[in-house]
């Protein structure tokens, strides 16, 4: 029997690790937003938003909140020195002239190609693009973090999405409740499994097939 | 050359049926004119096409939005009845059993949507103020917001033309200025103002102070003063 499920908080844990001293690094709502509190200690990030911010931290303590400090979920963060401000058309040149070293979004599909779903389901008929395109398209890295399946076990992780796209081939690595995959040109890399979970029970509940990495290991944190 | 208005409904008075309306401010009430809104609620105009990041998000759901305060943003107009189009990046709730009136009349083919990845708003906005027609983007290449537009390979990467926009009227938030429309801002509140003052015909900017001239440093003042038309004090 497969192992228990990664709670969001140590998906988000994993991702932070692949955040590197230096980076310049914009989060997304859900789960990535969760990663600044998981980063490991003496490496400086620089978080971007797309409110027009650029180095913010904690978010503001209560009684503190002012709704001129806020990030692109709507939290209210902290007036910190070392802040810079800046309007929305510079705050998408940023993400869009490459000076994001990594984003992190949430998606509702992701293929073996890394094309990324994650602005509207189908059946709603309309959804919200945000900035989730440009930051596709623009940030050196797209890491996707999300739970591996849908609610009603649908793989999230398919060969071609049904849903329409963010962007076409920009997912780079994929952290999820059970793995981590990287995308690669030969297809999907099995890299890392959860505890207690075999390659297998991923690949059932993954639609392609998985390529396994040589030095597959479990997930450390 | 008398830019300062004392009245929010005289500000916006000659906004007409059918004007394209630029509205600042990111999804919450931070860079929001709610006062310019609920004076325009008031006057009336129909018809409208709203250009703004959402198309009532702080209304609805709170986004971004102080515990306690009733948030006012182009909800407002949207619910009553005066918006016939709107160009947005996140027109709707995140949460689809918290539907806004914007969805519902979408729905019900009421009202128009021209959706618009967020940077690619904010550029054809920029581009609107900054003689540029029109530009190409990677934005949005290869999804169905690039549908029926022209692309262009450059360096073996695909780009979407998109085309520069423009408006009659924009009502945006700042937080100072002096008679002359030198503008300053708070925190993350310039976003879509800063952008929409330059690309419209009479940009009507609601502030929390109006200061002397040499008030605001001049290193300070983000938007210079021939950007804006008029001015009204909260």
């Amino acid at each position: 029997m497969a192992g228990d499920r990664l709670p969001r908080e140590v998906i988000a844990m994993r991702v932070a690790r692949e955040l590197q001293d230096g980076d310049v690094v914009n989060l997304g709502i859900g789960i990535p937003s969760l990663c600044s509190q998981y980063v490991p200690e003496g490496r400086t990030i620089l978080y971007h938003s797309e409110s027009g911010v650029l180095n913010y931290g904690p978010m503001a303590d209560e009684g503190e909140e002012d709704d001129d400090l806020i990030n692109a979920s709507g939290q209210f963060i902290k007036q910190m020195p070392g802040m810079s401000f800046f309007h929305s058309a510079d705050a998408f040149g940023m993400i869009r002239g490459g000076h994001i070293d990594v984003t992190v979004l949430g998606a509702l599909q992701v293929s073996e190609k890394g094309d990324l779903s994650n602005w509207m389901i189908p059946s709603r008929g309309i959804g919200n693009v945000g900035g989730a395109m440009d930051l596709a398209v623009g940030a050196r890295r797209v890491i996707v973090a999300m739970e591996h399946t849908g609610r009603n076990g649908d793989p999230k992780i398919v060969s071609r999405c049904t849903f329409p796209l963010t962007s076409p081939e920009c997912v780079s690595l994929i952290v999820t409740d059970i793995a981590v995959i990287s995308v690669e040109q030969d297809g999907l890399v099995l890299r890392e499994t959860a505890p207690g979970w075999e390659p297998r029970e991923i690949q059932n509940e993954t639609e392609p097939e998985l390529i396994l990495a040589d030095d597959i290991k479990e997930i450390a944190l | 050359m008398e830019k300062i208005y004392t009245s929010f409904n005289e500000s916006v008075s000659d906004i007409f049926d059918g004007a394209a309306i630029m509205v600042s401010g990111f999804g919450g009430t931070g860079g929001t004119a709610q006062n310019l809104i609920l004076a325009l609620r008031d006057q009336g105009a129909k018809n409208l096409t709203i250009i703004s990041n959402t198309a009532g998000l702080a209304s609805i759901m709170g986004f971004g939005t102080l515990a306690g305060e009733t948030p006012v943003d182009v909800g407002v107009l949207i619910d009553n009845g005066q918006v016939g189009k709107v160009i947005a990046s996140f027109p709707v709730s995140p949460s689809p059993s918290k539907k806004n009136s914007f969805e519902t009349y979408y729905q019900e083919g009421k009202i128009e949507l021209e959706l618009v990845p967020q940077g690619t708003l904010a550029e054809r906005i920029r581009a609107g103020g900054s003689g540029i027609p029109a530009f190409y983007t990677p934005t949005g290449a290869g999804t169905q917001v690039s549908e029926g537009k022209e692309t262009r390979d450059f360096e073996g990467r695909s780009y979407v033309l998109e085309t520069a926009l423009k408006s009659d009227f924009a009502l945006v938030k700042a937080h100072k200025s002096d008679p002359l429309g030198n503008l300053s801002y708070k925190g993350t509140s310039q976003n879509f103002g800063a952008v929409m003052v330059r690309s419209t015909g009479i940009s009507i900017v609601e502030v929390d102070e109006i200061v002397d001239i040499g008030e605001i440093d001049s290193t300070e003042i983000a938007t210079p003063a021939l950007f804006v038309d008029r001015i009204v004090k909260a």
